[in-house]
């Protein structure tokens, strides 16, 4: 057994780590929850969020926490046209075309950049980067700190929508029965398309809270799908508490793997977890029963 | 769905196989070989995919089963190459049946099953590239040795014309699938699992067998792969690209038809090389384009290529017998 002071520190920064998990993670169980579909492109818009953050600080010198700021509305507004003028005119309201649009659209996101900015991992140099904050147990990066306060954040102010908001009733809503909601005069295009942009939006403010601190090249936000996949499906599908809690532990999880197993067997922790979360309760711990 | 009779299919592989007669040119051959070894693995993915409604985003798992046994076999442990690559069919069939045991027993099916698929090739991926069996992530050569018995050969038409039979295999198999209860059972579960368990289809075995000839078909492919390029690593074998080949071709083709996967395959290959002459070799602006591809075809022809075609010919024969055009949809 490792000593307390190697041991709080990890479960410490799995924490932090674990929250943007969680907001990723956020961002697909909403998507999943409404249209009952696995966003496939989930990690390629990701990706594009992070390097929308990473040219908006080298080309326009903003600051990614200043960036989320235009990039968040910017990201609801191509979740919202994809959905509507992309996935669902294609669909043809079959899941089975879904899956595959969103899959094309998700080698096509990631070839593009691949394309435009060659398989170049870049990083951001930015002052504060090294900051850290002393919590009397340990060390912890500022950023990552900020980032955990922002998904808390983020997390009440989507809870907030759905809970108060019209849109977010029709959201509830749609959900739950969509003939329902069709029936008493909600445009459901329209909130597919609305949730969709939420789902997305959310990338975006991950994305500028993980530059900082991370690196960003054309396959990078396939690393993070699958994690939040993962999340999802332990969190269970279309949960929204099941989504950050379920990012907290696979966070903490795999930086306790990374400690005792090293780096890249941590991340055949989270696959065989999410393996065996699927094979034996697809419903997740938190799901309602299948 | 109109089905593919044996005629058409003589016809389709003897033209095929004439084409090493009329040309001697390696860059038609090698685009010809490339283009039926997708082809092969699209075949495989339209077995589950396109007859079962079981739509795979993993079928790399299979591919790289097979040409990774079939490499590690002959290099590490010098069994014949030939019997290597039948082994390889075999460990990729095995591995089709194992991962179908166990997503078929927890009933995952629609998006849980895509995921999951995709999960196991990540996971084979991943062990792959640290694996000191695999190469881990220097790769596997397969040592030059040019003689037919060690099936390597000095040029490029006796592997095009081993393709194209295994193609032809392929065809046949789907064939007697088409032809089949098993596969009237097989297009039951596709077009209402509920109703068919209902009428008695024991739809979890159906499904596992459909996943063990379509892991097997796969495996073939990864196998010959190995052998015709005499290299495989982690990314060539496991990676998301061939997950991607497997599925295009038979969705662009036509789903669900013998001839879909071919017809798939040669169109997207095509449209491959047509990027690369007009932008030169720049780093995923095809898969861009695939992409696109996919796109259009599930928007705007469901039916792929095929269904394209049998659409234009019922219009053409109604033209003919001079009907009206509104009986159609």
């Amino acid at each position: 057994m490792l000593s307390p002071i190697i041991l709080v520190p990890a479960v410490l920064n799995g924490l932090l780590t674990g929250a943007v998990y969680g907001l990723v993670a956020l961002g697909l169980t909403l998507i999943y929850g409404v249209l009952h579909i696995i966003n496939f492109a989930h990690g390629a818009l990701l990706t594009a969020a992070m390097f929308a953050a990473f040219f908006a600080h080298r080309l326009l010198g903003l600051d990614p926490y200043l960036a989320a700021l235009g990039l968040t509305p910017l990201f609801f507004a191509l979740g919202y046209g994809l959905q509507r003028f992309v996935i669902g005119p294609a669909a043809h309201g079959e899941d089975r075309n879904i899956l595959l649009v969103t899959l094309a659209l998700a080698v096509v996101i990631e070839n593009a950049l691949l394309y435009g900015f060659g398989a170049d991992t870049r990083t951001l140099n930015l002052a504060y980067a090294f900051d850290v904050v002393d919590v009397g147990v340990a060390f912890l990066a500022l950023p990552r700190v900020i980032a955990f306060g922002v998904v808390l954040a983020v997390a009440l102010v989507l809870w907030l929508i759905l809970a108060l908001t019209d849109t977010g009733k029709a959201i509830r809503a749609v959900a739950k029965e969509k003939l329902g909601a069709e029936l008493s005069g909600i445009d459901v295009a329209h909130i597919y398309a609305v949730t969709f942009g939420l789902g997305t939006a959310c990338l975006a403010i991950a994305a500028c809270l993980l530059i900082p601190t991370y690196y960003v090249n054309p396959h990078i936000g396939n690393g993070f799908v699958l994690v939040a996949f993962t999340i999802v499906v332990l969190g269970g599908m279309g949960s929204v508490t099941g989504a950050l809690i379920g990012g907290l532990f696979v966070g903490v999880v795999e930086s306790l793997c990374g400690l005792y197993l090293g780096e890249s067997l941590g991340q055949i922790g989270i696959f065989i977890m999410f393996i065996l979360v699927l094979l034996l309760r697809p419903s997740g711990l938190f799901g309602e029963r299948a | 769905m109109k089905r593919a009779s044996l005629a058409h299919l003589g016809v389709v592989v003897a033209v095929l196989a004439a084409v090493p007669l009329l040309t001697a040119s390696n860059v038609v051959l090698n685009f010809l070989v490339v283009a039926l070894l997708i082809a092969l693995v699209g075949q495989g993915w339209n077995v589950l995919g396109g007859y079962g409604g079981q739509f795979s985003f993993g079928h790399a798992a299979f591919f790289g089963t097979g040409a990774y046994v079939s490499a590690i076999l002959q290099t590490r442990y010098g069994i014949n190459a030939w019997l290597a690559f039948a082994l390889g069919i075999a460990g990729g069939a095995l591995v089709g049946a194992l991962i179908g045991a166990l997503t078929f027993r927890s009933g995952l099916k629609g998006s849980y099953f895509a995921l999951v698929t995709l999960a196991f090739a990540e996971v084979l991926r991943i062990l792959a590239s640290v694996a000191p069996i695999t190469g881990a992530g220097v790769g596997i050569l397969i040592t030059l040795d040019l003689r037919p018995q060690a099936f390597q050969f000095q040029s490029r038409a006796p592997f095009y014309w081993i393709i194209l039979a295994l193609l032809a295999v392929s065809f046949l198999i789907v064939r007697l699938i088409e032809q089949s209860r098993f596969g009237a059972w097989l297009v039951a579960v596709r077009e209402n699992e509920e109703a068919a368990k209902a009428v008695g289809v024991n739809t979890r075995r159906v499904k596992l067998a459909a996943m063990t000839i379509s892991a097997a078909i796969t495996a073939a492919g990864g196998a010959f792969y190995a052998q015709y390029f005499l290299f495989v690593d982690s990314g060539i074998a496991y990676g998301p690209w061939i997950s991607i080949e497997a599925l295009l071709a038979p969705i662009v083709g036509g789903i669900g038809t013998a001839f879909g996967p071919l017809l798939g395959a040669l169109v997207v290959k095509m449209l491959g090389e047509l990027t690369k002459l007009v932008t030169g070799d720049a780093p995923g602006l095809d898969l861009v384009i695939y992409g696109g591809v996919l796109i259009l075809i599930v928007a705007f022809a469901p039916q792929g290529i095929a269904g394209l075609i049998a659409d234009l010919r019922l219009r053409f024969a109604r033209l003919r017998r001079r009907l009206p055009e509104r009986a159609h949809g």
